[in-house]
């Protein structure tokens, strides 16, 4: 009773799909500033121990837009002495954000669900808006106007705390759309699910994903 | 049979906390510190449902401005999210009556709770709930995303209330149970054919089996703990397991039921297992550094099963092993068709 079927994936074809992302991403050529996906496992929670956990990327950084608009709202809060004395420090210490990406499997649902956060270096932690102003504007585009992608903000299944997610109730429609496309056998399907699945989110919170995952080597 | 289900979806309904509510030292702007409010909170309630009487009991002691009002219980942030019984049954080991809570006007912990803006919040929590069991039992969320605007509005309406006639009005219409144990969920069509006296059952989810919306609240108390009420508060909720799992209904050999032991085993399996070779795997885990025998006898393996498992409340109630699950699951589920289990278990980190 395993695999894909009606858009949905079984734990043990998320764990295969899982293990099969995270081994292909360090085959392939990725870019530099991308870090690897790792296999985070929990004893926490019920269930066997050895399928329980979650796939993270972390460690994500960006530089942020809008750099001069934050070193002067800054500077404003922390005292002309400070912002005087500290200008560089202050420049490139606001001008990082890093961002971490989970990917949990839902068990409610049947598929995987994106968790993430993002702060400052100081440890910070940023709002939405603040991270929207990081995203490119096909992420904005596709985030405004797709019914399927909208973010909120749960409480992180493994850490008990809140963490930004798209909500996953729509996620087997349209991944049934997506591989009702390709004719492979169904154990290929459900090796595929994952970077099929992570196409559509990583595009909606701007996670570049190499077209090499895609192809088989 | 029905008589019987009534009676218990009443009670559950009408179940009710009495709690006993703070100011917090903090806020308070008007000597003499004015006396805690006293109210009742619906089980399945929630607690921001209580912010505005609550703020109007203390509107004289009030710091100016508006800020997230939040709940806390021996310095532990409440979820808001998580109904008001739940949030007693797992955070009073033996029941405080009344219940004293600290209510805070400044000072949202973010880090910890998820925003919370009033009615709104709560409410759209209880429609995503409802959306994932809907799609738990059916398959798919559509007889709740159909709902229309007004059937939405009157559903919350009798949440919030506790109208329990004014929810069934509704609720009816979603086709969302009871389970039964050969996996089947009834629906309109079924009943029919069983009031005709039909001998064979029409089978809509015959190729997929029933499943059980169920969240678990596991918190760990001291092993050698021999009464419930020595257990030590809870300080975080990183201490807590909050498992949001649905339970399969599959036919067992050799059992005419199953029981509220059977599912939790399959729900938790390390709380139950006995095997000397899971409780190999389980050491690392719990950083044991005893030598796993085994050559354990099968009387010390019962006296390890029976110390994992201490306590399972629901509404309210501690519930024997034997119990039918489908029982619980039918007659103490929650408005939104979650069973919220809480379980204490022994650990030897606590």
């Amino acid at each position: 009773m395993g695999g894909v079927g009606h858009g949905t994936l079984s734990l043990d074809s998320f764990s295969a799909s899982a293990a099969a992302l995270v081994k292909r991403w360090k085959e392939i050529e990725v870019d530099d500033s991308l870090p690897d996906w790792a296999w985070k496992p929990c004893c926490k929670t019920g269930g066997p121990s050895e399928l329980e956990g979650y796939l993270a990327l972390e460690g994500l950084y960006r530089d942020c837009g809008g750099s001069q608009e934050q070193i002067e709202e800054n500077g404003n809060s922390d005292g002309a002495d400070i912002f005087a004395c500290d200008t560089w420090v202050q420049s490139s210490s606001y001008n990082v954000h890093v961002y971490d990406f989970h990917v949990v499997y839902s068990y409610s649902y049947k598929v995987p669900v994106l968790y993430f956060q993002a702060h400052r270096s100081d440890g910070q932690l940023l709002t939405l808006d603040q991270i929207k102003q990081d995203l490119p504007s096909d992420s904005l585009k596709v985030l405004s106007e797709s019914k399927w992608t909208f973010i909120t903000r749960e409480e992180h299944p493994y850490l008990s705390r809140p963490w930004f997610t798209l909500h996953p109730c729509a996620t087997s429609d349209w991944m049934k759309l997506l591989l009702e496309e390709s004719k492979v056998a169904y154990e290929e399907q459900s090796l595929r699910y994952l970077p099929a699945w992570l196409s559509v989110v990583g595009q909606a919170v701007g996670l570049k994903i190499p077209l090499e995952l895609h192809c088989r080597s | 049979m029905a008589a019987a289900h009534e009676e218990a979806a009443r009670r559950v309904w009408g179940g009710a906390v009495p709690l006993q509510v703070h100011l917090h030292d903090a806020d308070v702007t008007a000597f003499p510190p004015p006396p805690p409010f006293l109210t009742l909170g619906p089980r399945i309630g929630y607690l921001p449902l209580l912010i505005p009487i609550i703020k109007a009991h203390f509107s004289n002691a009030l710091p100016p401005g508006v800020d997230t009002v939040w709940f806390e219980y021996k310095g532990l942030p409440l979820k808001w999210y998580v109904p008001i019984g739940v949030l007693f049954d797992l955070l009073c080991a033996e029941p405080e009556r009344p219940w004293n809570l600290i209510v805070h006007f400044r000072g949202y912990p973010s880090e910890i709770l998820s925003p919370c803006e009033g009615e709104d919040s709560v409410k759209w929590s209880y429609m995503n709930s409802l959306k994932e069991a809907t799609f738990i039992i059916t398959g798919n969320s559509k007889s709740v995303m159909n709902m229309s605007q007004a059937d939405q509005i009157a559903l919350w309406e009798a949440v919030m209330k506790g109208n329990l006639d004014g929810f069934k009005n509704i609720s009816t219409r979603l086709k969302l149970g009871p389970f039964e144990e050969d996996g089947l969920v009834r629906t309109a069509s079924t009943e029919r054919q069983r009031q005709q006296g039909s001998d064979e059952p029409e089978s809509p989810g015959s190729g997929r089996p029933c499943r059980v919306p169920v969240r678990l609240y596991v918190r760990g108390v001291q092993e050698d703990l021999e009464d419930i009420e020595d257990a030590l508060p809870v300080s975080d909720w990183e201490s807590v397991s909050y498992i949001n799992r649905p339970f399969e209904i599959r036919k067992v050999e050799g059992r005419s039921y199953i029981t509220l032991e059977h599912a939790l085993q399959t729900l938790l399996p390390e709380f139950f297992s006995s095997d000397a070779q899971n409780a190999e795997e389980l050491d690392p885990a719990a950083g044991n550094s005893d030598t796993t025998d085994p050559s354990r006898s099968s009387q010390e393996a019962d006296t390890t099963k029976k110390t994992k498992v201490k306590l399972i409340r629901v509404q309210g109630i501690e519930l024997d092993m034997d119990i039918p699950f489908l029982w619980v699951a039918n007659n103490l589920k929650n408005p939104e068709y979650y069973l919220h289990v809480c379980v204490y278990v022994g650990t030897r980190k606590q």
